[in-house]
Protein backbone atom coordinates (compact mmCIF):
# COMPACT_ATOMS: atom_id res chain seq x y z
CA UNK A 1 0.00 0.00 0.00
CA UNK A 2 2.78 2.43 0.91
CA UNK A 3 4.52 1.95 -2.44
CA UNK A 4 1.19 2.33 -4.20
CA UNK A 5 0.52 5.61 -2.36
CA UNK A 6 4.01 6.91 -3.14
CA UNK A 7 3.54 6.14 -6.84
CA UNK A 8 0.03 7.55 -6.86
CA UNK A 9 1.29 10.78 -5.25
CA UNK A 10 3.85 11.05 -8.03
CA UNK A 11 0.94 11.47 -10.48
CA UNK A 12 -0.22 14.53 -8.54
CA UNK A 13 3.30 15.97 -8.45
CA UNK A 14 3.37 15.67 -12.25
CA UNK A 15 0.08 17.60 -12.35
CA UNK A 16 1.58 20.30 -10.11
CA UNK A 17 4.57 20.39 -12.45
CA UNK A 18 2.16 20.91 -15.33
CA UNK A 19 0.44 23.85 -13.61
CA UNK A 20 3.85 25.39 -12.88
CA UNK A 21 4.83 24.86 -16.51
CA UNK A 22 1.74 26.88 -17.57
CA UNK A 23 2.92 29.69 -15.30
CA UNK A 24 6.42 29.42 -16.79
CA UNK A 25 5.19 29.58 -20.38
CA UNK A 26 2.98 32.60 -19.71
CA UNK A 27 5.78 34.34 -17.80
CA UNK A 28 8.10 33.91 -20.80
CA UNK A 29 5.38 35.34 -23.06
CA UNK A 30 4.78 38.36 -20.84
CA UNK A 31 6.62 41.03 -22.87
CA UNK A 32 5.87 43.75 -20.33
CA UNK A 33 7.80 42.01 -17.55
CA UNK A 34 11.46 43.16 -17.52
CA UNK A 35 12.35 39.96 -15.64
CA UNK A 36 10.33 37.64 -17.88
CA UNK A 37 13.24 35.27 -18.62
CA UNK A 38 14.11 34.81 -14.95
CA UNK A 39 10.48 34.44 -13.91
CA UNK A 40 9.80 31.94 -16.68
CA UNK A 41 12.92 29.97 -15.72
CA UNK A 42 11.86 29.97 -12.06
CA UNK A 43 8.56 28.23 -12.82
CA UNK A 44 9.99 25.89 -15.46
CA UNK A 45 12.75 24.73 -13.08
CA UNK A 46 10.13 24.07 -10.40
CA UNK A 47 8.00 22.22 -12.97
CA UNK A 48 11.00 20.02 -13.83
CA UNK A 49 11.70 19.28 -10.15
CA UNK A 50 8.07 18.45 -9.36
CA UNK A 51 7.39 16.29 -12.38
CA UNK A 52 10.84 14.79 -12.85
CA UNK A 53 12.03 14.12 -9.30
CA UNK A 54 11.85 10.37 -9.90
CA UNK A 55 14.26 10.56 -12.83
CA UNK A 56 16.71 13.23 -11.65
CA UNK A 57 19.59 12.64 -9.23
CA UNK A 58 19.21 14.61 -5.98
CA UNK A 59 22.54 16.31 -6.77
CA UNK A 60 21.06 17.85 -9.94
CA UNK A 61 17.97 18.99 -8.06
CA UNK A 62 20.24 20.58 -5.44
CA UNK A 63 21.96 22.57 -8.20
CA UNK A 64 18.57 23.62 -9.61
CA UNK A 65 17.56 24.89 -6.17
CA UNK A 66 20.73 26.99 -5.98
CA UNK A 67 19.76 28.47 -9.36
CA UNK A 68 16.31 29.35 -7.99
CA UNK A 69 18.05 31.08 -5.09
CA UNK A 70 20.30 33.06 -7.42
CA UNK A 71 17.36 34.14 -9.61
CA UNK A 72 15.55 35.38 -6.54
CA UNK A 73 18.65 37.02 -5.05
CA UNK A 74 19.24 39.03 -8.21
CA UNK A 75 15.59 40.13 -8.42
CA UNK A 76 14.95 38.17 -11.60
CA UNK A 77 11.57 36.89 -10.45
CA UNK A 78 8.71 39.36 -10.80
CA UNK A 79 4.97 38.74 -11.07
CA UNK A 80 4.81 40.81 -14.26
CA UNK A 81 1.61 41.68 -16.03
CA UNK A 82 -1.03 39.19 -14.98
CA UNK A 83 -4.32 39.44 -16.85
CA UNK A 84 -7.13 39.97 -14.38
CA UNK A 85 -10.59 38.49 -14.68
CA UNK A 86 -13.48 40.08 -16.54
CA UNK A 87 -15.67 41.66 -13.87
CA UNK A 88 -18.73 41.57 -16.15
CA UNK A 89 -18.44 37.82 -16.74
CA UNK A 90 -17.94 37.29 -13.01
CA UNK A 91 -20.96 39.44 -12.12
CA UNK A 92 -23.20 37.66 -14.63
CA UNK A 93 -22.06 34.26 -13.47
CA UNK A 94 -22.56 35.23 -9.81
CA UNK A 95 -26.15 36.19 -10.67
CA UNK A 96 -26.75 32.82 -12.28
CA UNK A 97 -24.99 30.59 -9.74
CA UNK A 98 -25.53 32.52 -6.51
CA UNK A 99 -24.24 30.60 -3.50
CA UNK A 100 -23.61 27.50 -5.61
CA UNK A 101 -20.31 29.05 -6.66
CA UNK A 102 -18.92 27.85 -3.30
CA UNK A 103 -19.85 24.26 -4.14
CA UNK A 104 -16.45 23.18 -5.58
CA UNK A 105 -14.67 24.41 -2.42
CA UNK A 106 -17.08 22.46 -0.24
CA UNK A 107 -16.53 19.36 -2.39
CA UNK A 108 -12.76 19.78 -2.01
CA UNK A 109 -12.79 20.19 1.77
CA UNK A 110 -15.29 17.45 2.54
CA UNK A 111 -14.12 14.87 0.01
CA UNK A 112 -10.49 15.17 1.13
CA UNK A 113 -11.47 14.53 4.76
CA UNK A 114 -13.74 11.63 3.73
CA UNK A 115 -10.97 9.97 1.69
CA UNK A 116 -8.48 10.48 4.51
CA UNK A 117 -10.79 9.03 7.16
CA UNK A 118 -12.63 6.24 5.36
CA UNK A 119 -10.18 4.86 2.82
CA UNK A 120 -6.68 3.45 3.24
CA UNK A 121 -5.38 6.04 0.75
CA UNK A 122 -4.57 8.68 3.38
CA UNK A 123 -4.78 12.45 3.56
CA UNK A 124 -2.36 13.38 0.81
CA UNK A 125 -3.97 11.23 -1.89
CA UNK A 126 -7.27 12.55 -0.54
CA UNK A 127 -6.23 16.12 -1.29
CA UNK A 128 -5.04 15.11 -4.74
CA UNK A 129 -8.19 13.26 -5.77
CA UNK A 130 -10.56 15.83 -4.31
CA UNK A 131 -8.69 18.71 -6.00
CA UNK A 132 -9.27 17.04 -9.35
CA UNK A 133 -12.92 16.26 -8.56
CA UNK A 134 -13.47 19.83 -7.32
CA UNK A 135 -11.93 21.25 -10.50
CA UNK A 136 -14.21 19.08 -12.64
CA UNK A 137 -17.21 20.18 -10.53
CA UNK A 138 -16.23 23.82 -11.01
CA UNK A 139 -15.71 23.39 -14.76
CA UNK A 140 -19.08 21.66 -15.24
CA UNK A 141 -20.97 24.22 -13.14
CA UNK A 142 -19.41 27.25 -14.82
CA UNK A 143 -19.16 25.72 -18.31
CA UNK A 144 -15.47 26.64 -18.24
CA UNK A 145 -13.42 25.49 -21.23
CA UNK A 146 -9.84 24.28 -21.45
CA UNK A 147 -8.52 27.64 -22.58
CA UNK A 148 -9.93 29.68 -19.69
CA UNK A 149 -9.02 26.94 -17.20
CA UNK A 150 -5.45 27.08 -18.47
CA UNK A 151 -5.38 30.83 -17.91
CA UNK A 152 -7.07 30.55 -14.52
CA UNK A 153 -4.36 28.10 -13.46
CA UNK A 154 -1.42 30.18 -14.66
CA UNK A 155 -2.97 33.36 -13.23
CA UNK A 156 -3.34 31.83 -9.76
CA UNK A 157 0.20 30.40 -9.73
CA UNK A 158 1.82 33.58 -11.05
CA UNK A 159 -0.04 35.87 -8.66
CA UNK A 160 1.03 33.69 -5.77
CA UNK A 161 4.61 34.07 -6.96
CA UNK A 162 7.61 33.02 -4.92
CA UNK A 163 5.55 33.10 -1.71
CA UNK A 164 3.90 29.88 -2.93
CA UNK A 165 7.10 27.87 -2.79
CA UNK A 166 8.35 29.36 0.50
CA UNK A 167 6.62 26.79 2.78
CA UNK A 168 8.31 23.92 0.98
CA UNK A 169 11.70 25.65 1.09
CA UNK A 170 11.25 26.18 4.84
CA UNK A 171 10.41 22.50 5.26
CA UNK A 172 13.60 21.74 3.32
CA UNK A 173 15.54 24.02 5.67
CA UNK A 174 14.07 22.16 8.64
CA UNK A 175 15.29 18.87 7.16
CA UNK A 176 18.78 20.33 6.57
CA UNK A 177 18.85 21.57 10.18
CA UNK A 178 17.92 18.09 11.37
CA UNK A 179 20.59 16.45 9.21
CA UNK A 180 23.20 18.91 10.54
CA UNK A 181 22.21 18.35 14.16
CA UNK A 182 21.02 21.91 14.79
CA UNK A 183 18.00 20.80 16.82
CA UNK A 184 20.08 18.79 19.26
CA UNK A 185 22.51 21.66 19.59
CA UNK A 186 19.92 24.34 20.42
CA UNK A 187 18.29 21.89 22.81
CA UNK A 188 21.66 21.37 24.52
CA UNK A 189 22.32 25.11 24.66
CA UNK A 190 18.92 25.94 26.12
CA UNK A 191 18.87 23.04 28.56
CA UNK A 192 21.98 24.59 30.12
CA UNK A 193 19.91 27.50 31.37
CA UNK A 194 16.42 26.02 31.34
CA UNK A 195 15.11 23.02 33.28
CA UNK A 196 14.17 20.09 31.03
CA UNK A 197 11.37 17.83 32.17
CA UNK A 198 8.88 20.30 33.62
CA UNK A 199 5.92 19.92 31.29
CA UNK A 200 4.27 23.28 31.86
CA UNK A 201 7.52 25.24 31.64
CA UNK A 202 8.49 23.38 28.48
CA UNK A 203 5.14 24.15 26.86
CA UNK A 204 5.33 27.81 27.90
CA UNK A 205 8.90 28.11 26.60
CA UNK A 206 7.94 26.63 23.23
CA UNK A 207 4.75 28.68 22.74
CA UNK A 208 6.37 31.96 23.80
CA UNK A 209 9.44 31.25 21.65
CA UNK A 210 7.14 30.61 18.66
CA UNK A 211 5.42 33.94 19.25
CA UNK A 212 8.61 35.91 19.86
CA UNK A 213 10.53 34.47 16.92
CA UNK A 214 7.53 35.01 14.66
CA UNK A 215 7.50 38.64 15.80
CA UNK A 216 11.17 39.00 14.94
CA UNK A 217 10.99 37.15 11.65
CA UNK A 218 7.51 38.25 10.61
CA UNK A 219 6.76 34.75 9.38
CA UNK A 220 5.16 31.98 11.44
CA UNK A 221 6.11 29.25 8.97
CA UNK A 222 9.80 30.11 9.18
CA UNK A 223 9.69 30.23 12.97
CA UNK A 224 7.91 26.86 13.06
CA UNK A 225 10.67 25.02 11.23
CA UNK A 226 13.38 26.45 13.49
CA UNK A 227 11.69 26.57 16.90
CA UNK A 228 9.95 23.20 16.69
CA UNK A 229 13.26 21.47 15.96
CA UNK A 230 15.14 23.44 18.63
CA UNK A 231 12.58 23.70 21.43
CA UNK A 232 9.30 21.94 20.62
CA UNK A 233 10.81 18.49 20.16
CA UNK A 234 13.29 18.37 23.07
CA UNK A 235 11.23 20.30 25.62
CA UNK A 236 7.72 19.06 24.85
CA UNK A 237 7.56 16.06 22.51
CA UNK A 238 10.55 14.26 24.04
CA UNK A 239 8.93 14.73 27.46
CA UNK A 240 5.89 12.78 26.28
CA UNK A 241 3.87 15.54 24.60
CA UNK A 242 1.68 14.47 21.68
CA UNK A 243 3.37 15.65 18.44
CA UNK A 244 0.10 16.57 16.73
CA UNK A 245 -0.96 18.89 19.57
CA UNK A 246 2.49 20.46 19.69
CA UNK A 247 2.40 21.14 15.95
CA UNK A 248 -1.15 22.51 15.74
CA UNK A 249 -0.95 24.77 18.78
CA UNK A 250 2.68 25.66 18.24
CA UNK A 251 1.88 27.10 14.82
CA UNK A 252 -1.06 29.12 16.13
CA UNK A 253 1.10 30.41 19.01
CA UNK A 254 3.33 31.74 16.27
CA UNK A 255 0.33 33.51 14.77
CA UNK A 256 -0.08 35.42 18.06
CA UNK A 257 3.32 36.85 17.23
CA UNK A 258 2.23 37.66 13.68
CA UNK A 259 -0.64 39.72 15.05
CA UNK A 260 1.74 41.83 17.14
CA UNK A 261 4.58 42.64 14.78
CA UNK A 262 5.08 45.29 12.11
CA UNK A 263 7.30 42.68 10.44
CA UNK A 264 4.19 40.92 9.13
CA UNK A 265 3.61 43.71 6.66
CA UNK A 266 1.00 41.90 4.57
CA UNK A 267 -1.37 41.70 7.48
CA UNK A 268 -0.56 44.67 9.68
CA UNK A 269 0.85 47.37 7.40
CA UNK A 270 -1.03 46.66 4.19
CA UNK A 271 -4.42 47.64 5.74
CA UNK A 272 -2.86 50.85 7.09
CA UNK A 273 -1.79 51.79 3.58
CA UNK A 274 -4.98 50.56 1.89
CA UNK A 275 -7.28 52.52 4.17
CA UNK A 276 -4.99 55.52 4.62
CA UNK A 277 -4.99 55.17 8.37
CA UNK A 278 -3.24 57.77 10.47
CA UNK A 279 -1.82 55.42 13.07
CA UNK A 280 0.82 53.12 11.54
CA UNK A 281 0.47 50.67 14.39
CA UNK A 282 -3.33 50.98 14.57
CA UNK A 283 -4.07 47.42 13.45
CA UNK A 284 -1.48 45.95 15.83
CA UNK A 285 -2.91 47.94 18.73
CA UNK A 286 -6.33 46.45 18.07
CA UNK A 287 -4.87 42.94 17.84
CA UNK A 288 -2.39 42.91 20.71
CA UNK A 289 -4.85 42.42 23.62
CA UNK A 290 -6.60 39.48 21.92
CA UNK A 291 -3.31 37.97 20.74
CA UNK A 292 -1.91 38.06 24.29
CA UNK A 293 -4.99 36.37 25.74
CA UNK A 294 -4.90 33.75 22.98
CA UNK A 295 -1.24 32.98 23.68
CA UNK A 296 -1.95 32.33 27.35
CA UNK A 297 -4.93 30.13 26.45
CA UNK A 298 -2.81 28.15 24.00
CA UNK A 299 -0.15 27.45 26.60
CA UNK A 300 -2.84 26.06 28.89
CA UNK A 301 -4.52 24.13 26.10
CA UNK A 302 -1.28 22.56 24.86
CA UNK A 303 -0.39 21.52 28.42
CA UNK A 304 -3.80 19.89 28.91
CA UNK A 305 -4.14 18.25 25.50
CA UNK A 306 -0.55 17.13 24.90
CA UNK A 307 0.02 15.25 28.15
CA UNK B 1 33.22 25.42 17.66
CA UNK B 2 30.17 23.20 17.52
CA UNK B 3 27.97 26.24 18.05
CA UNK B 4 28.96 27.60 14.63
CA UNK B 5 26.24 25.30 13.32
CA UNK B 6 23.71 27.79 14.65
CA UNK B 7 24.83 30.19 11.91
CA UNK B 8 21.83 29.07 9.84
CA UNK B 9 19.42 30.19 12.55
CA UNK B 10 21.18 33.55 12.80
CA UNK B 11 21.03 33.97 9.02
CA UNK B 12 17.35 33.18 8.80
CA UNK B 13 16.35 35.40 11.72
CA UNK B 14 18.41 38.37 10.52
CA UNK B 15 17.49 37.78 6.88
CA UNK B 16 13.76 37.83 7.58
CA UNK B 17 14.02 40.66 10.11
CA UNK B 18 16.00 42.82 7.69
CA UNK B 19 13.61 41.98 4.83
CA UNK B 20 16.20 40.46 2.53
CA UNK B 21 14.97 38.29 -0.33
CA UNK B 22 13.20 35.44 1.50
CA UNK B 23 13.87 32.64 -1.00
CA UNK B 24 17.59 33.46 -1.11
CA UNK B 25 17.81 33.78 2.69
CA UNK B 26 16.32 30.31 3.23
CA UNK B 27 18.64 28.68 0.70
CA UNK B 28 21.73 30.51 2.01
CA UNK B 29 20.82 29.47 5.55
CA UNK B 30 20.56 25.82 4.48
CA UNK B 31 23.85 25.94 2.58
CA UNK B 32 25.72 27.67 5.41
CA UNK B 33 24.43 25.26 8.04
CA UNK B 34 25.41 22.19 6.05
CA UNK B 35 28.87 23.58 5.20
CA UNK B 36 29.62 24.46 8.82
CA UNK B 37 28.46 20.99 9.86
CA UNK B 38 31.28 19.64 7.68
CA UNK B 39 29.14 18.31 4.85
CA UNK B 40 31.02 18.27 1.51
CA UNK B 41 29.71 20.26 -1.45
CA UNK B 42 28.38 17.28 -3.48
CA UNK B 43 26.75 15.85 -0.35
CA UNK B 44 25.32 19.26 0.44
CA UNK B 45 23.72 19.53 -2.99
CA UNK B 46 22.33 16.02 -2.62
CA UNK B 47 20.96 16.89 0.82
CA UNK B 48 19.28 20.03 -0.56
CA UNK B 49 17.76 18.12 -3.46
CA UNK B 50 16.61 15.22 -1.30
CA UNK B 51 15.12 17.46 1.39
CA UNK B 52 13.29 19.56 -1.18
CA UNK B 53 11.89 16.55 -3.05
CA UNK B 54 10.82 14.78 0.12
CA UNK B 55 8.90 17.88 1.17
CA UNK B 56 7.02 18.31 -2.11
CA UNK B 57 3.89 17.38 -0.21
CA UNK B 58 3.94 20.85 1.37
CA UNK B 59 3.17 22.29 -2.07
CA UNK B 60 0.24 19.94 -2.65
CA UNK B 61 -2.02 22.99 -2.25
CA UNK B 62 -0.96 24.07 -5.75
CA UNK B 63 -3.40 21.41 -6.98
CA UNK B 64 -6.31 23.41 -5.58
CA UNK B 65 -5.35 26.59 -7.47
CA UNK B 66 -6.96 25.79 -10.86
CA UNK B 67 -10.34 25.20 -9.19
CA UNK B 68 -10.07 28.41 -7.16
CA UNK B 69 -9.05 30.22 -10.36
CA UNK B 70 -12.09 28.91 -12.24
CA UNK B 71 -14.61 29.87 -9.55
CA UNK B 72 -12.88 33.22 -9.12
CA UNK B 73 -13.45 33.94 -12.83
CA UNK B 74 -17.09 32.97 -12.40
CA UNK B 75 -18.03 35.25 -9.56
CA UNK B 76 -16.58 33.87 -6.30
CA UNK B 77 -15.78 37.36 -5.04
CA UNK B 78 -19.08 38.83 -6.26
CA UNK B 79 -21.09 36.08 -4.55
CA UNK B 80 -19.21 36.69 -1.31
CA UNK B 81 -19.76 40.45 -1.61
CA UNK B 82 -23.49 39.90 -2.16
CA UNK B 83 -23.67 37.74 0.95
CA UNK B 84 -21.81 40.30 3.06
CA UNK B 85 -23.96 43.18 1.79
CA UNK B 86 -26.93 41.51 3.44
CA UNK B 87 -25.41 42.40 6.80
CA UNK B 88 -27.01 45.85 6.78
CA UNK B 89 -28.91 47.42 9.67
CA UNK B 90 -26.75 45.83 12.32
CA UNK B 91 -24.52 47.30 15.00
CA UNK B 92 -20.81 47.69 14.16
CA UNK B 93 -19.90 44.79 16.45
CA UNK B 94 -22.43 42.45 14.85
CA UNK B 95 -21.28 43.27 11.33
CA UNK B 96 -17.72 42.51 12.39
CA UNK B 97 -18.76 39.27 14.06
CA UNK B 98 -20.78 37.99 11.13
CA UNK B 99 -17.87 38.82 8.86
CA UNK B 100 -15.59 36.92 11.24
CA UNK B 101 -17.88 33.92 11.04
CA UNK B 102 -18.01 34.05 7.25
CA UNK B 103 -14.23 34.40 7.10
CA UNK B 104 -13.66 31.40 9.40
CA UNK B 105 -16.12 29.17 7.53
CA UNK B 106 -14.64 30.19 4.17
CA UNK B 107 -11.12 29.44 5.46
CA UNK B 108 -12.26 26.01 6.64
CA UNK B 109 -13.26 25.32 3.05
CA UNK B 110 -9.97 26.54 1.67
CA UNK B 111 -11.28 29.86 0.33
CA UNK B 112 -8.60 32.32 1.38
CA UNK B 113 -9.38 35.39 -0.64
CA UNK B 114 -7.18 38.35 0.14
CA UNK B 115 -9.48 39.68 2.84
CA UNK B 116 -7.88 43.07 3.44
CA UNK B 117 -7.88 44.01 -0.23
CA UNK B 118 -11.11 42.41 -1.39
CA UNK B 119 -13.40 42.80 1.60
CA UNK B 120 -12.13 44.96 4.45
CA UNK B 121 -11.15 48.04 2.44
CA UNK B 122 -14.09 48.19 0.02
CA UNK B 123 -16.83 46.63 2.12
CA UNK B 124 -16.44 45.87 5.82
CA UNK B 125 -14.80 49.09 6.97
CA UNK B 126 -17.33 51.33 5.12
CA UNK B 127 -20.25 49.24 6.38
CA UNK B 128 -19.05 49.44 9.99
CA UNK B 129 -18.45 53.17 9.60
CA UNK B 130 -21.99 53.59 8.28
CA UNK B 131 -23.44 51.58 11.14
CA UNK B 132 -21.48 53.53 13.74
CA UNK B 133 -22.13 56.86 12.02
CA UNK B 134 -25.88 56.38 11.97
CA UNK B 135 -25.91 57.54 15.58
CA UNK B 136 -23.88 60.69 15.19
CA UNK B 137 -20.91 62.13 13.40
CA UNK B 138 -17.75 60.09 13.83
CA UNK B 139 -14.50 61.71 14.92
CA UNK B 140 -11.41 61.07 12.76
CA UNK B 141 -10.02 59.04 15.62
CA UNK B 142 -13.09 56.81 15.70
CA UNK B 143 -12.89 56.30 11.96
CA UNK B 144 -9.27 55.23 12.33
CA UNK B 145 -10.27 52.83 15.11
CA UNK B 146 -12.99 51.28 12.94
CA UNK B 147 -10.55 50.75 10.08
CA UNK B 148 -8.06 49.11 12.44
CA UNK B 149 -10.70 46.91 14.07
CA UNK B 150 -12.06 45.78 10.69
CA UNK B 151 -8.56 44.81 9.57
CA UNK B 152 -7.89 43.07 12.90
CA UNK B 153 -11.11 41.04 12.66
CA UNK B 154 -10.11 39.82 9.21
CA UNK B 155 -6.70 38.77 10.52
CA UNK B 156 -8.18 36.89 13.51
CA UNK B 157 -10.51 34.90 11.28
CA UNK B 158 -7.87 34.22 8.69
CA UNK B 159 -5.13 33.07 11.06
CA UNK B 160 -7.07 30.87 13.42
CA UNK B 161 -9.29 29.16 10.85
CA UNK B 162 -6.83 28.49 8.02
CA UNK B 163 -5.56 25.30 9.65
CA UNK B 164 -9.08 23.86 9.53
CA UNK B 165 -8.49 23.19 5.83
CA UNK B 166 -6.54 20.00 5.31
CA UNK B 167 -4.89 21.13 2.06
CA UNK B 168 -3.66 24.46 3.42
CA UNK B 169 0.02 25.36 3.22
CA UNK B 170 0.27 25.59 7.02
CA UNK B 171 -1.17 22.14 7.73
CA UNK B 172 0.97 20.52 5.04
CA UNK B 173 4.08 22.32 6.34
CA UNK B 174 3.41 21.11 9.90
CA UNK B 175 2.86 17.50 8.75
CA UNK B 176 5.98 17.53 6.61
CA UNK B 177 8.19 19.22 9.22
CA UNK B 178 7.07 16.84 11.96
CA UNK B 179 7.86 13.92 9.65
CA UNK B 180 11.37 15.29 9.01
CA UNK B 181 11.81 15.64 12.76
CA UNK B 182 10.92 11.98 13.25
CA UNK B 183 7.43 12.44 14.68
CA UNK B 184 5.07 11.92 11.74
CA UNK B 185 1.51 13.20 12.16
CA UNK B 186 -1.49 13.02 9.82
CA UNK B 187 -2.73 16.30 8.30
CA UNK B 188 -6.29 15.37 9.30
CA UNK B 189 -5.27 15.07 12.98
CA UNK B 190 -3.70 18.54 12.77
CA UNK B 191 -7.04 19.85 11.49
CA UNK B 192 -8.81 18.15 14.41
CA UNK B 193 -6.51 19.78 16.97
CA UNK B 194 -6.86 23.17 15.28
CA UNK B 195 -10.61 23.25 15.95
CA UNK B 196 -10.43 24.35 19.63
CA UNK B 197 -8.41 27.49 18.86
CA UNK B 198 -10.67 28.40 15.92
CA UNK B 199 -13.68 28.24 18.25
CA UNK B 200 -11.97 30.00 21.16
CA UNK B 201 -10.68 32.77 18.90
CA UNK B 202 -14.18 33.26 17.53
CA UNK B 203 -15.70 33.57 21.00
CA UNK B 204 -13.04 35.96 22.33
CA UNK B 205 -13.09 38.14 19.23
CA UNK B 206 -16.89 38.18 19.27
CA UNK B 207 -16.96 39.47 22.85
CA UNK B 208 -14.22 41.97 22.00
CA UNK B 209 -16.27 43.26 19.05
CA UNK B 210 -19.51 43.47 21.01
CA UNK B 211 -17.72 45.69 23.52
CA UNK B 212 -16.54 47.79 20.58
CA UNK B 213 -20.14 48.97 20.11
CA UNK B 214 -20.10 50.76 23.45
CA UNK B 215 -17.86 53.55 22.26
CA UNK B 216 -20.37 54.48 19.59
CA UNK B 217 -23.32 54.52 21.94
CA UNK B 218 -25.12 52.12 19.72
CA UNK B 219 -28.24 51.86 21.78
CA UNK B 220 -30.46 53.58 19.30
CA UNK B 221 -32.76 50.60 18.80
CA UNK B 222 -33.51 50.58 22.48
CA UNK B 223 -34.06 54.33 22.57
CA UNK B 224 -36.38 54.24 19.60
CA UNK B 225 -38.45 51.60 21.29
CA UNK B 226 -38.68 53.72 24.45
Amino acid sequence: MTTFITNFLEVFYVLIGLIMLFAGIESFRDQENPARIGTGLFWVILAVIFAGAKFLPYLVIGILILILGLLSLFKQIKPGNIKGIDEKVAEKSAQRLGGWIFMPSVVLAILSIVIAQFTPLGGQIGIGISSVVALITAAVMTHANANTTYHDSERMVRSMGTAGILPQLLAMLGAVFTASGVGELTAKAISGVFPVGNHLLGVALYCIAMAVFTMIMGNGFAAFAVITAGIGIPFVVAQGGAPVVVAALGMTSGYCGTLMTPMAANFNSLPVALMEMKDNLGVIKQQAPVATVLLVIQIGLMYVLAF
Amino acid sequence: MEYLKLIGIVIIILGFALKFDTIAVVIISAVATALVAGISVPDLLTLLGKSFVENRVVSLFFLTLPMIGVIERHGLKQAAVNAIKKLKNLTPGRILNLYLLIREVACAFGITLSGQVQFVRPLISPMVQAAAGARGKLTPKQIDLIKARSAATDNFGNFYAQNLFVASGGVLLMASTMKSLGHAVEPTSIVLYSIPMAVITFIITAIYNMRFDRQFNVKRNKKQED
